[in-house]
């Protein structure tokens, strides 16, 4: 059995203007101690499908549907006391602004303490001797000093580890990632990410990292989603999807990625805006996009199928394989020659 | 901190003699004869003018007058004599300060108790009927006059309905045996009930108000989002970390609030007849009564200052990330 399960999850949100479909039908699993990398733009339902998996969305004006199988139980209908056992305990979520993501007027020390007292039955004592051991596992110097310390007094990416510590300190089955590097600069950024890496294989937790960056993705993820307009587009193992990606949306987003060793004057961009989640296009959602677009495109919205009868690779796009294949391969000769 | 406290009162030391002193000028300024006024007005006979004009050093010059007062209250810790009824300032504070300090602290409490209930209930369910009928509340706190609410509370609850004293104040240690007054706790307690309503009222919707909008803002922060992240139940995460920063501001407004109070809430006062500072002022400065309206003020400026300092540290206090340099 699968460690989490999601089939078909959809999340709309009511608002003045409309329901807007921010996931439309979203499925994958996850075994134990696995990374899945979830791609896409701002507003392309990457964070709200996980948001909706731990029932963080707000209650009123969010329905959401499909199932969050979380060895066997189903998240979306689970009572809120039973989820609230699960939360920050097998399953945690660290979140994308540092800065802001941890409680002002309360040293970390306490809120590490909380995140255990919280789930674990032990004396205050226990709890500030496991904190302090998390503190130093993601390399916060002085520990046993900074411990009482307020969050303001750190810098982002030290907030950042100390959400991480907090994420781990259980020892979840499961951590969720919502773009934790997006808000730091790079040398911190690769630091966390390693540091997440070694983190894994020390506790053996399974990871969804949600990221805008192939980089992170090329750098952490066993399997990648690449989500576009609250759909799924592509799906496939890393290295698959690096070698053979097969939809054309994902061969923009490859494309534009800079080069350190191109001389170029322009980035290569995907034209266009993504679309409104309110009315979104017909057919396929990438269509007005898209420069292999075809008049089926525009009627009818492709199934995620199966590319050259791999069923570990999923594509969501009505161009031919010999047309997929060849644009992969053109993509794949263009990184080469750049490399040399 | 000890050095920032050592400034601070040397800075309220120099507001406070400002103040004091920009009062003298206003009143001397003023088209008002404490002599004349206390010699029977248009009646004044000139040997009663220059008697009091001599007692009270009325015809030197203001920084002399001002240097008098000063030095007195300083150094002999006397606020003067009335020109008005000949009585010492100090007693005459010592007694109306009690009963503003009732209503005052009373009053605090009560908007308090109605203002974090109200404003945090709204906050959680908003747009709800409860949150639309505290909105009422409040425009309706915020705009009416408080002689006015003053007025309808004592008619419908002192005089139809019966059910408190119209007015009047009741010394909490008991009145002197033979001045038919009332006395004792239950009856300070008893003849507060009106005044306290009334002066809360329009406190109590400024507090709503701004409690209420704390409350939503906090609700929508990253780190509230944490703590559900972390299986946290609900109330604890409207204790432990939505209040502890929402009302963080409402400490720093209720300090000042009360300090600013105590100098006088002139129009419940009034409407009740209590004996208090706001009282005094009013009319000190009918009967050009100059000792007195300089003693309240002394008292208000004293009050005020105090309360703004507790609260500067205060709030260092509670909130980490305030640092006293």
């Amino acid at each position: 059995m699968a460690l989490l399960e999601v089939n078909d999850l959809k999340t709309s949100f009511r608002t003045e203007d409309g329901f807007v479909g921010a996931v439309d039908g979203v499925s994958f699993s996850i075994e134990k101690g696995q990374t899945l990398g979830i791609v896409g733009e701002s507003g392309s339902g990457k964070s709200v499908t996980c948001l909706t998996i731990m029932g963080l969305n707000a209650a009123r004006n969010t329905i959401s549907s499909g199932e969050a199988l979380w060895k066997g139980r189903n998240l979306l209908t689970m009572k809120p006391k039973e989820l609230r056992e699960i939360r920050g305990n097998e399953i945690s979520m660290i979140f994308q602004d540092p800065m802001t993501s941890l409680n002002p007027v309360h040293t970390i020390g306490r809120q590490l303490e909380e995140a255990i007292l919280l789930h674990r039955d032990v004396t205050k004592k226990v709890a500030r001797a496991r904190s302090l051991e998390l503190l130093k596992a993601v390399g916060i110097p002085r520990a046993e000093q900074r411990i009482d310390d307020y969050p303001h007094q750190f810098s982002g990416g030290m907030r950042q580890r100390v959400m991480i510590a907090m994420a781990l300190i259980n020892d979840p089955d499961l951590l969720i990632a919502d773009e934790p590097t997006t808000a730091l600069d790079v040398t911190t950024q690769a630091q966390i990410l390693s540091l997440m890496k070694r983190l894994q294989e020390d506790f053996g937790s399974a990871i969804i990292m949600i990221t805008h960056d192939l980089g992170v993705v090329a750098e952490i993820a066993d399997d990648v989603e690449v989500m576009y307009a609250a759909n799924v587009v592509e799906q496939a193992e890393v290295h698959d999807l690096f070698n053979r990606p097969q939809h054309p949306y994902t061969w923009g987003l490859m494309g534009s990625l800079p080069r350190l060793e191109a001389d170029v004057d322009r980035l290569t961009q995907i034209p266009g805006q993504p679309p409104s989640l309110l009315r979104p296009p017909s057919g396929c959602r990438f269509h007005p996009r898209c420069p292999y677009v075809m008049e089926v495109c525009k009627t009818t919205f492709p199934g995620l199928e199966p590319a050259r009868n791999d069923p570990d690779h999923l594509q969501r796009c009505w161009l031919d394989q010999e047309t997929k294949d060849r644009e992969a391969a053109k993509l794949l000769a263009a990184t080469m020659a750049e490399a040399h | 901190m000890v050095r920032y406290l050592i400034r601070r009162i040397l800075w309220a030391l120099l507001l406070f003699v400002i103040i004091t002193f920009v009062t003298f000028v206003i009143f001397f300024m003023g088209p008002n004869d404490p002599a004349r006024a206390q010699c029977g007005g248009d009646q004044a006979q000139p040997a009663c003018l220059k008697l009091v004009t001599e007692k009270y050093g009325l015809d030197k010059p203001l920084y002399v007058q001002y240097w008098y007062f000063f030095d007195r209250l300083v150094i002999h810790r006397n606020l003067g004599t009335s020109y008005a009824t000949g009585q010492s300032i100090n007693q005459a504070i010592g007694k109306a300060a009690p009963v503003t300090a009732s209503l005052v602290f009373g009053g605090a409490i009560l908007w308090m108790i109605i203002a974090l209930t109200v404003g945090v209930f709204s906050a959680l369910r908003p747009r709800s009927l409860l949150d639309r009928a505290a909105m009422v509340f409040v425009l309706i706190g915020i705009s009416a006059h408080p002689v006015w609410i003053g007025l309808i509370f004592e008619y419908v609850f002192g005089v139809k309905l019966g059910w408190t004293p119209i007015a009047n104040y009741a010394n909490f240690f008991g009145a002197p045996a033979d001045s038919g007054q009332p006395g004792g706790p239950w009856q300070w307690f008893y003849h507060m009930i009106l005044p306290w309503m009334t002066f809360s009222l329009l406190f109590a919707a400024l507090y709503v108000r701004m409690i209420r909008a704390n409350v939503m803002e906090t609700q929508n922060e990253d780190f509230v989002r944490t703590a559900r992240a972390k299986g946290a139940p609900e109330n604890k995460i409207l204790v432990s970390h939505v209040l502890r920063n929402a009302l963080l501001p409402v400490v720093t407004m209720l300090g000042m609030d009360i300090g600013v109070a105590l100098g006088g809430a002139v129009f419940t006062e009034s409407v009740y007849q209590l004996p208090g500072l706001g009282r005094s002022l009013v009319i000190g400065i009918q009967a050009n009564d100059f000792a007195l309206v300089e003693g309240v003020v002394v008292f208000a400026t004293i009050a005020i200052l105090f309360f703004n300092l507790i609260v500067d540290v205060l709030y260092a206090w509670i909130d980490p990330r305030i640092r006293l340099t």
